[in-house]
């Protein structure tokens, strides 16, 4: 069964039709990267599982669950969004780390909020904190950050940032980590630490959504491709398949435009 | 010189600058407790997402600031009276009431402008992470989103305190007896003296001492968070 099974999504800002018809599906353990020029939709679709943008039509699941239905209102009441968004986890191109806290702090804060709605909290505060303490300094050390869990993000270099963003996104636990443009944002030479990083997780068979601008990365860590233009999935495969050997004209110029570059 | 500071004269004028100032500081902090709260709630008005609010409020905010505080005080404390609309209590305890809620609107009328660009400068972002971290609207304003918009708000805020530690002055218009009041009476005749020139002046030595107090004060407050960017 997929994890993740999306389902004819469609979405407008106001009369411009930003996503047509979109279906894929994911298997636990597989990362799907999503090629494409700017302005395609692979960022408002990302938005779209991350309840950050509510889709016009279509039908999201995960592990077999419905979990947003355009059709169904019910599926859509904001203190359940909530809970389901923790299915996702979300990499931002901009980081978004929060200033006014240190490294570890933004890796712990949300689940130490999450944790403090729980009944048993108040019981074993100290005990709980600390577990969620370590569990971050963990997720620290696999993000080679050790040195800098007590650093703010002005402290940081925009690598190690977006590592502390992604040690973020993975305290939660979520089904599927989504990606998008992790290394936008980032001088060239600083790309290499972020994708080695998203490489140790695939290789750990983290369920993955990559939106990226780099092809030989898709190529090379991916398990299949979509590639989108205009809001619509001109192509999807294997990664591999896709990029060195393209069956649609339109992945083939896109492509050809990369290669040149 | 000696002599000078500790004559009687000097006495009499210093106690009637002092009571006077205790007045500038009761209008200083009234109008910073009134205005500073009902500053924000103005801010929310001016960002509605109900346009005829946000009309209403931006339009109320544009008369405010667009006119001088001065005429403020004037109307609201002479027009009730005239058109016998309701009266303002007699005497000294009347023209403070009227004068502190001149000075409130006007300056949460300031403040709420100071608010939203606070809250609007705060990214989008900020909000959207903790968002996807499944953090609810309560949590993401008190442990993200406020203490970037603080941050934003002091320095512009201690801009318009300081005015305001002067501002107070123009109370004097409908003769509330605050410092210059004070220190003009002895140039017209105050407690058997006039013709004293020098107790007008004076009255600067107290607004110096207290804008510089608060200068530093919130000096510190912007210095103390500076450990983020």
């Amino acid at each position: 069964m997929a994890v993740l099974d999306v389902h004819h999504i469609e979405k407008h800002f106001g009369p411009t039709r930003v996503l047509e018809d979109i279906s894929f599906d994911l298997e636990q353990g597989q990362a799907l990267a999503i090629i494409g020029s700017s302005g395609s939709g692979k960022t408002t679709l990302l938005r779209c599982l991350n309840f950050l943008e509510k889709p016009d039509k279509g039908v999201i699941s995960v592990n077999g669950n419905v979990i947003f239905d355009a059709a169904d209102p019910a599926t859509q009441r904001e203190s359940e969004v909530r809970k389901k968004r923790l299915h996702f986890g979300m990499v931002f191109q901009s980081f978004n780390l929060f200033p006014q806290y240190t490294a570890l702090k933004n890796v712990t804060l949300a689940k130490e909020l999450l944790f403090q709605e729980r009944p048993e909290f108040k019981a074993n505060k100290k005990a709980i904190l600390e577990e969620i303490q370590e569990e971050g300094r963990e997720l620290l050390a696999k993000m080679g950050l050790s040195e800098r869990a007590n650093h703010y993000p002005s402290q940081l270099s925009g690598g190690q940032q977006q590592r502390v963003a992604i040690a973020r996104a993975l305290a939660l636990h979520p089904d599927i980590l989504c990606f998008d443009e992790p290394t936008s944002a980032l001088d060239p030479e600083l790309t290499g630490e972020v994708l080695k990083v998203i490489r140790g997780l695939a290789e750990q068979k983290t369920t993955m959504i990559i939106v990226t601008h780099e092809m030989a990365f898709a190529r090379d860590v991916a398990d299949d491709v979509i590639f989108m233009d205009e809001g619509v999935i001109v192509e999807k495969g294997p990664a591999r398949e896709v990029i060195e050997h393209p069956r649609e004209e339109r992945t083939r110029q896109f492509l050809s435009r990369y290669a040149e570059s | 010189m000696m002599e000078f500071f500790t004559s009687s004269t000097f006495q009499t004028v210093l106690s009637a600058l002092n009571s006077g100032f205790l007045k500038t500081l009761q209008l200083f902090f009234i109008t910073l407790l009134g205005a500073l709260p009902l500053g924000l709630i103005i801010s929310f008005g001016s960002m509605s997402r109900f346009p005829p609010l946000r009309w209403v409020t931006r339009t109320f905010v544009w008369i405010i600031r667009g006119t001088p505080l001065v005429l403020q005080i004037i109307a609201l404390f002479y027009i009730p009276g005239t058109k016998k609309w309701f009266y303002w209590p007699s005497g000294e305890t009347g023209r403070m009431i009227a004068v502190c809620v001149a000075f409130i609107i006007n300056y949460a009328c300031y403040f709420s402008e100071i608010y939203r660009g606070g809250i609007q400068g705060v990214p989008k972002g900020q909000q959207e992470a903790g968002q996807v971290l499944g953090m609810t609207k309560l949590q993401i304003f008190r442990h993200i989103t406020l203490l970037q918009m603080i941050k934003r708000i002091v320095p512009p805020m201690s801009n318009e305190v300081i005015t305001l530690v002067k501002d107070t002055s123009l109370a004097r218009v409908i003769a509330l007896q605050e410092v210059i009041w004070m220190g003009e009476s002895f140039m017209k005749g105050n407690s058997g003296i006039a013709g004293l020139v020098w107790p007008l002046f004076f009255t600067a030595v107290y607004y110096l001492i207290f804008s510089g107090v608060v200068t530093v004060l919130l000096g510190k407050l912007e210095k103390k968070m500076e450990f983020f960017q």
